[in-house]
């Protein structure tokens, strides 16, 4: 087995009554892309703020690259956080020399190497505009080759894309396989279904918990949806509604989990429609698992 | 123009298939730069509608005109009376030192709601997006999701006939926006003209109707299925990045990669826009642009042309997100390319 960049073993964090993250187990390797689903709430930002170092587990062990997390190891992790962490006043060039000094580099003629091979080519018409003033996916750009200056071994991203248009996304996401190709293991947090495909396996979280893991096609496994197809879509809605079915709408289409057609047939009553069954989508197959966490924790 | 407003609490029976609010050829400028360039738009009552398209695309500015809090330079709008429109600006819409209750009691009355019906309403959609929890908390308080599904049940509270919502999902978790969509789909269940943004491209085709904007302009409107089937030229996959030329065209998908191979030949009929364009002398980017979107309008019964399939892979059926992709690529290539543009772009 190759050696683990990231491992957590029966890891959790508990702020008074509330546990955050509830006895992860989880394992990256060099050169893999690993997705974590979850919704807010779910523990993916506390797990990561251990990963970081930035806070104790209350149980479990955290390594980086086979060590108790530390300054040594942060050296070696490359992190965007949602917010970015740039500096709105200064240059992405600014904001690289900044960034490279805090890692290590020496100022001066070394400092500003760094930052000229640093700076990937689209970054350099914007190379006088300070980040304050640059367009998101731009600014995204930017953080991304800050966090990729240093050569990290380990790269964190907190929804590195939210927000951006999809060419723009997919760029973000070649830097990512690009780094990913040369060793550097990936922990990317998404709220887009449609990423998970960059990732070689996801794991799906809730309360705290791991509660699905694979590709997602495992992870969807035989998860399967009602779909209602009426002329008068509102009524059906309210009829569903009503009988406790709640239905998503998809153009004029409805669609309710679960396959029980005969229960949504019911439901429907007098509204003329015809009801099938079709495969989920990872976005509904993710809702049913985060709904079952959070009933089975209610009732346990 | 205004047209009459049907009252609250008329079903989408009563609004359904006469009314109609949105834009025709509105343009608005900002100084010397052209925000919206000729945008016609209609969103129909009882139906949800998605505005997409990237940075600068002008959505937010077509928003704020369907809203009625921006006028258009030129060309026409078709609103309700303001009262009868409920808006959700992009990253606020909510009173941060006011609780969950407060924002809504305050939006109520400045709505001029019945109390009943205002309260009503307030207790079915808190308690069905999950705020149930959350009714004495400051707005500033709660999280993103939250505070997102406040901003919309407070936009659609009064039962607006046209309700405008930039980007009400933008970084929102998967649950949230779950609750979000049944909100939005609530609103368009009691009628309403629902217009949305977003930078989700599988959201979007969710809505009956996509508007996709880039650099102010229509780059194409209808179903996702009638902008998917209008998106110029054929989509290649392969395992590897290609190499040459083609490098340009390509982008990251699923873990593959997507190439865009262009129509062989430009589209020949000469169109009263690209007259137009050239009349007015503008340059020649802009000429290859009116090129790219009139290939848009596609006539559905030329056939859609055969790419050669490559060995490393074969012709894809796009999707809207791939089509979109597709039109915002086109232009980066038209702008790239210029001067000497190769065959195929320029003519």
């Amino acid at each position: 087995m190759t050696e683990a960049l990231a491992q957590c073993m029966g890891v959790s964090r508990r702020f008074g009554d509330l546990t955050a993250v509830d006895g992860v187990d989880l394992r990256l390797g060099r050169g893999e892309v690993v997705g974590l689903l979850g919704a807010n709430g779910a523990g993916k930002t506390t797990l990561i703020r251990m990963l970081l170092g930035l806070l104790a587990t209350s149980s479990g062990q955290v390594l980086l690259f086979g060590e108790p997390p530390s300054r040594r190891t942060r050296q070696r992790i490359g992190y965007v956080p949602q917010t970015l962490g740039l500096y709105d006043d200064l240059t992405p060039a600014e904001n690289l020399a900044f960034s490279a000094a805090v890692f290590g580099a020496q100022p001066g003629e070394g400092g500003r190497q760094v930052m000229a091979s640093a700076l990937p080519e689209s970054l350099r018409p914007y190379r006088r505009t300070v980040v304050g003033s640059l367009p998101l996916g731009v600014q995204r750009s930017a953080a991304f080759a800050q966090a990729l200056a240093h050569q990290p071994d380990l790269l964190i991203l907190d929804e590195p894309t939210s927000g951006v248009d999809p060419l723009a996304r997919a760029r973000l996401w070649e830097t990512v396989a690009i780094a990913a190709t040369t060793g550097t293991g990936v922990l990317v947090t998404t709220h887009y279904m449609d990423e998970a495909g960059e990732c070689d396996r996801l794991m799906v979280m809730a309360d705290g918990r791991v509660v699905a893991e694979g590709t997602a096609g495992q992870i969807i496994g035989d998860a399967r949806v009602s779909v209602v197809e009426t002329g008068s879509w509102a009524a059906a809605f309210a009829a569903l509604e009503a009988a406790g079915l709640p239905a998503t709408l998809v153009g004029r289409t409805l669609r309710v989990p679960g396959a029980d057609t005969a229960a949504v047939r019911r439901a429907l009553g007098p509204v003329e429609a015809s009801v099938t069954v079709a495969p989920a989508t990872l976005e509904e197959r993710f809702f049913e698992l985060t709904l079952t966490s959070s009933r089975t924790r209610e009732s346990g | 123009m205004t047209a009459p407003s049907p009252g609250p609490g008329s079903g989408p029976a009563a609004t359904a298939t006469q009314d109609w609010w949105g834009t025709e050829e509105a343009s608005v400028r900002y100084g010397d730069k052209l925000a919206l360039d000729r945008v016609t738009f209609r969103a129909l009552p009882g139906q949800v509608s998605a505005v997409v398209g990237g940075d600068g695309a002008g959505r937010t500015t077509l928003l704020r005109c369907l809203a009625g809090a921006h006028a258009v330079s030129s060309g026409r709008v078709r609103l309700p009376v303001p009262l009868r429109i409920g808006y959700l600006s992009a990253g606020s819409g909510t009173y941060p030192d006011l609780s969950v209750d407060e924002n809504l009691a305050f939006r109520a009355s400045a709505y001029q709601m019945p109390a009943a019906a205002a309260r009503g309403r307030s207790r079915e959609f808190v308690e069905r997006a999950g705020l149930a929890g959350a009714r004495a908390r400051l707005a500033g308080q709660l999280s993103g999701g939250m505070r997102q599904k406040l901003g919309v049940i407070a936009a659609m509270l009064h039962q607006p006939d046209l309700l405008v919502l930039d980007e009400p999902t933008t970084g929102v978790d998967p649950v949230s926006r779950a609750d979000l969509w049944w909100l939005i789909a609530r609103a368009a269940a009691d009628g309403a003209a629902v217009v949305l943004a977003t930078s989700y491209l599988d959201e979007a085709e969710r809505a009956v109707e996509v508007l996709a904007l880039d650099a102010g302009r229509v780059l194409g409107t209808g179903t996702p299925q009638e902008i998917i089937a209008a998106m110029p030229g054929t989509l290649r996959v392969s395992d590897a990045r290609p190499g040459g030329e083609a490098r340009r065209r390509a982008w990251r998908r699923g873990g593959r990669w997507r190439i865009w191979d262009p129509p062989a030949t430009p589209p020949s009929r000469p169109t009263a826009h690209i007259t137009d364009l050239r009349h007015q002398n503008r340059d020649e980017t802009d000429v290859i642009m009116a090129q790219i979107r009139e290939e848009i309008p596609w006539p559905p019964d030329e056939p859609r042309q055969v790419a050669p399939v490559g060995p490393a892979g074969g012709v894809v059926v796009p999707d809207l997100q791939d089509a979109v992709t597709v039109a915002i690529l086109a232009r980066e290539l038209a702008v790239g390319q210029l001067p000497g543009q190769p065959e195929g772009g320029s003519r």
